[in-house]
């Protein structure tokens, strides 16, 4: 047993948000600039140009890429033999969420009660958690701020076994020429397919994390991956919306066993800056 | 890099008919800053008989909630947000006078014969340049519903703020014209 304390935990997760809202992470800044190259639009390769001018203005003056520092999503590989004193794991990521977010001058978007009354909490909580335990004794903790603009345009669908690949396709297009401008293009997209409802909204979420590098371990999957990026490509929707070939960076599938009866997709769409930072402890 | 038209905030007539879908241009003057929140204010304002707390003739609205100000610094990040949160209540702004509107994502077909009845004009800029952009901004004084924080009605100073003119006032569009050579589908 490895004791953690619950302090260090919010220290990491300060220190997190701040990174993950002021620098670009590399494998998405070299997309971009690939993305660059291939547009063939004039108006959208200045528009990538000012997105890549942008991430080098916020690491050099250390402030937010965008003013929506989102809701902080946070992924924890929780060790089975690591021990938490001093506090909640929840209490600890929370406090320090609101310490990232107050210090590093980063806007509040959380409301405490979604319909009625809507008021902000001030500090950006409560973080959206997702907790996963694994062998060890470290924790690693992952912090994905997520903004609305492209939030607002994701969506999940339950399919039938009949619809299969096809139907699969036309929904993650579907739902990516709906979102059109408002998500911020180049986009990432993340799709979740299988498990139930509840399980695919999280892999596609989960899979907005995983580096544009990589592609799925199952080749069926990676090529799948492949013909959507594609597909998406082809839509016309380009930078901003405003036309061109750069309409996505990457399709990153995340697949999880099912019913007999059931085929759910999910699609989570993020803008170009696809903000994540990891530490572990 | 494309051709960028330098223009003067609030926006002349002739300014507005003289920009075209698709334009770049580099915005100088005052605009303000307001999102759907302030949005509903403005129009329970109106909707009670009442002035509104800016005078919207010729002026331009910027969809914007920026990021808190560091110190010594005027505004925090400062990119756009969806304009089609507004889109309820934009018809009737622009029957008081507004002529430009900024921010990202279409507009709704009200909107646009709105625009089109009143000449005003819809620019875009870069969603999530918030820190490029924030530099344009040179001040930013909160004029109303300051208790509504980031989503204020705010007075900003702006040089040479970037922006693209996505519709135009002869509700030319460029997302439908400017996508449609690219479309491959």
């Amino acid at each position: 047993m490895r004791t953690i304390t619950a302090q260090a935990i919010t220290d990491a997760v300060a220190k997190l948000a701040i990174e993950a809202n002021y620098y670009l992470s590399e494998d998405v800044y070299n997309a971009l600039e690939e993305g660059q190259q291939k547009e063939e639009s004039p108006l959208g390769k200045d528009i990538i140009g000012q997105i890549l001018q942008n991430a080098c203005i916020a690491r050099d003056e250390a402030k937010p890429m965008c003013q929506d520092t989102g809701l902080a999503v946070v992924f924890v590989e929780l060790g089975q033999d690591a021990h938490i004193q001093g506090g909640t794991l929840e209490a600890a990521i929370n406090a320090g969420v609101a310490k990232g977010y107050i210090e590093g001058y980063l806007r509040k978007s959380a409301v405490a009660e979604p319909l009625f009354n809507r008021k902000n909490t001030g500090d950006n909580t409560p973080a959206i958690i997702h907790l996963e335990s694994v062998p060890g004794d470290r924790i690693k903790i992952l912090l994905a701020p997520k903004g609305a603009g492209s939030e607002n345009k994701s969506g999940l669908k339950m399919l039938v076994p009949a619809d299969g690949i096809a139907g699969v396709k036309k929904f993650v297009l579907d739902t990516v020429i709906s979102a059109g401008s408002s998500t911020c293009p180049p986009i990432v997209v993340g799709v979740g397919i299988g498990g139930t409802m509840d399980k695919a909204a999280y892999l596609a979420k989960k899979a907005l994390i995983r580096p544009l590098t990589e592609r799925n371990a199952h080749p069926e999957y990676a090529k799948l991956e492949a013909e959507l990026l594609d597909l998406i490509n082809k839509t016309g929707i380009g930078p901003q919306g405003l036309g061109g070939c750069t309409t996505a960076l990457a399709v990153n599938v995340e697949w999880f066993p099912t019913h007999i009866a059931s085929l759910p997709v999910a699609v989570n769409i993020n803008c170009h800056a696809t903000r994540h930072a990891e530490i572990t402890l | 890099m494309t051709e960028q038209k330098k223009i003067t905030a609030p926006l002349t007539d002739e300014t507005v008919k003289s920009l075209k879908a698709g334009d770049s241009v580099l915005i100088s003057g005052v605009i303000y800053a307001a999102r759907d929140a302030a949005h509903q204010r403005m129009i329970e304002a109106l909707d009670r008989g009442e002035d509104l707390p800016v005078d919207l003739t010729g002026q331009v609205i910027y969809y914007v909630g920026p990021s808190p100000a560091k110190p010594g610094e005027p505004i925090g990040s400062a990119g756009p947000t969806t304009a089609g949160r507004c889109d309820a209540y934009t018809p009737r702004l622009l029957d008081k006078g507004l002529k430009g509107m900024i921010g990202k994502g279409y507009r709704s077909d009200t909107v646009v014969d709105s625009m089109k009845k009143n000449g005003a004009v819809y620019f875009v800029c870069v969603g999530g340049a918030a820190a490029l952009i924030s530099r344009t901004i040179k001040a930013y004084d909160v004029v109303a519903y300051g208790e509504l924080g980031p989503e204020a009605l705010a007075r900003m100073e702006v040089v040479d703020f970037p922006a693209i003119v996505a519709i135009d006032c002869e509700g030319r569009n460029y997302y439908e014209e400017g996508q449609k050579p690219y479309k491959k589908l």
